[in-house]
């Protein structure tokens, strides 16, 4: 796979469409084709955080386990979405498991690399943060939707 | 629309009908199949509600959320004959009573009333229908709607959320509508242990960037919790998504559900008569308004 084409799979990829060139061919000369099979552990809590993926095809969950009830779902990445920001701020290691539900495809790129880029050339240092800070945004938005828990509770029927 | 041609005296009367089915759709929700007991039923619009009367408990509008039968219109809006379907939730003393009600059993409903979808806008776009929790009601029949004219519409997504895979109502049908290649059908939950679950997990919101729609020619039709709407609607508007191709179906207390009352009014518009189904750009500002 050339970079060439990793620059035109990421058009497909929200948190990094529209870069502009210069910065695009950095970043996807950091990235390489990857593929899981179903059930792989793609990331796991507390490990160094050194890469990211964009999810190419199928869907990723992300797992926290809590005591007394396994694994738990908190949310999953398809298509199109960006699975890790931990790579990009301190102290650089997962917060969570992934888990391939299905097979995978994504495009891995190598966040250490990117993040040396990032100190030698603030504009791409600037712009990755604003993006990534930008899918943080919305997870919290998201997280904050949850924690209404707008479908509520009737009561059981007979 | 059908409603505003119906004479108003006969509309405020409950007719008798008898429940001929019941579906236990999760622990708090069942669907009622009903039909007129000396009459006809109304022909109906998906999106369109009824108010169905307990005797001696009470009255609540309630979405149309189906039909079965009914001649050449189909089962989706109605006419001589249909059986209708209506999906209710128990929260209160009403809504209890009528989840409570076995086939055999009668019940008064007048209607059906309101605005339904507008699908005309649609036509020759793309459609998103994005529902929470109870707000698949509403939304199942114009998903049938829309896939028997399939050819109006360009892309076809639905959406679908709710709090976990056991609170998911039309479980059947969602797994019908998923298989299909025409119409692109996504669920999410808000969290789930295990892995069993096939679909996803997170808010509904999180669905929508990965639907392929042209936002210069789509058109939203949205209904759930209140502020789940709220969010869906903010995140079709970043997404470029003008605020009259947003529809959504409102929820407000009803008591004559023709106008006349003022229970539900919401600005300017009465929910019953001008709604339940509203442009955002129509109600996104009254929304903001906070009520208690
Ligand atoms: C146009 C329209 C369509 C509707 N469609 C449906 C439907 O298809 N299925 C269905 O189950 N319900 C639907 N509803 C909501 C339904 O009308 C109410 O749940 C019902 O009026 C509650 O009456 P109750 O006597 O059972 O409870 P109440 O004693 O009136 O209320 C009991 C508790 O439920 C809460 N509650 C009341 N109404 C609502 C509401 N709308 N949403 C959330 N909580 C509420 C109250 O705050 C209270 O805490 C619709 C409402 C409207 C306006
Ligand atoms: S319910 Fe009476 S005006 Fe709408």
């Amino acid at each position: 796979m050339t970079t060439r084409s990793i620059a035109d799979l990421l058009r497909d990829v929200g948190t990094l469409r529209d870069l502009p060139p210069d910065l695009l061919a950095v970043v996807s000369g950091c990235g390489r084709n990857v593929h899981f099979d179903t059930g792989t552990t793609i990331l796991r809590e507390a490990e160094p955080a050194d890469t990211f993926f964009a999810v190419r095809h199928g869907r990723v969950a992300l797992e926290l386990f809590a005591p007394g009830r396994g694994e738990v779902m908190i949310e999953t990445i398809g298509p199109g979405g960006v699975l890790g920001w931990s790579w990009l701020f301190p102290p650089y290691r997962w917060h969570f498991d992934a888990v391939a539900l299905e097979p995978v495809q994504a495009i891995a790129f190598d966040g250490a690399c990117l993040r040396g880029k990032c100190d030698d050339d603030p504009r791409l240092g600037y712009e990755l943060t604003r993006r990534f800070a930008a899918t943080l945004i919305d997870r919290l938005q998201a997280t904050r939707l949850r924690l209404l828990d707008v479908y509520g509770d009737g009561d059981a029927i007979p | 629309m059908q409603s505003r041609d119906q004479p108003r005296g006969e509309l405020c009367v409950p007719s008798p009908y008898r429940v001929v089915d019941r579906t236990v759709e999760t622990a708090d929700t069942v669907t009622l199949a009903i039909a007129p007991v000396d009459s006809l039923a109304r022909a109906w619009e998906p999106g369109q509600f009824n108010m169905l009367w307990m005797p001696a408990v009470g009255e609540v509008p309630i979405s149309i959320s189906g039909g079965v039968g009914g001649g050449a219109t189909g089962g989706d809006r109605g006419g001589d004959g249909t059986v209708l379907l209506h999906t209710i939730r128990a929260v209160g003393a009403v809504t209890r009573a009528l989840c409570a009600l076995e086939p055999g059993q009668t019940l008064g409903v007048r209607g059906p009333y309101g605005r339904g979808w507008d699908l005309d806008a649609a036509s020759g776009r793309d459609v998103v229908i994005v529902g929470g929790g109870l707000g698949l009601a509403p939304l199942r029949p114009v998903v049938h709607e829309t896939l028997r004219g399939r050819d109006r519409y360009g892309r076809l997504a639905f959406l679908a959320g709710a709090r976990t895979p056991e609170d998911l109502l039309y479980m059947s049908e969602l797994g019908q509508w998923r298989a299909r290649t025409d119409l692109q059908t996504e669920v999410t939950v808000d969290a789930v242990p295990g892995r069993e679950w096939r679909g996803d997990v997170g808010v509904v919101t999180t669905l929508l960037p990965r639907i392929p729609f042209d936002p210069g020619r789509v058109v939203a039709l949205v209904c759930g919790p209140e502020v789940m709407m709220r969010f869906v609607a903010a995140e079709l508007l970043r997404q470029g998504v003008a605020p009259g191709d947003i529809q959504v179906s409102l929820e407000r207390t009803m008591q004559c559900a023709v106008g006349s009352c003022g229970h539900c009014q919401l600005g300017s518009s009465f929910i019953c008569r001008d709604g339940p189904v509203v442009t955002w750009e129509r109600v996104g500002a009254a929304m903001g308004v906070r009520e208690r």
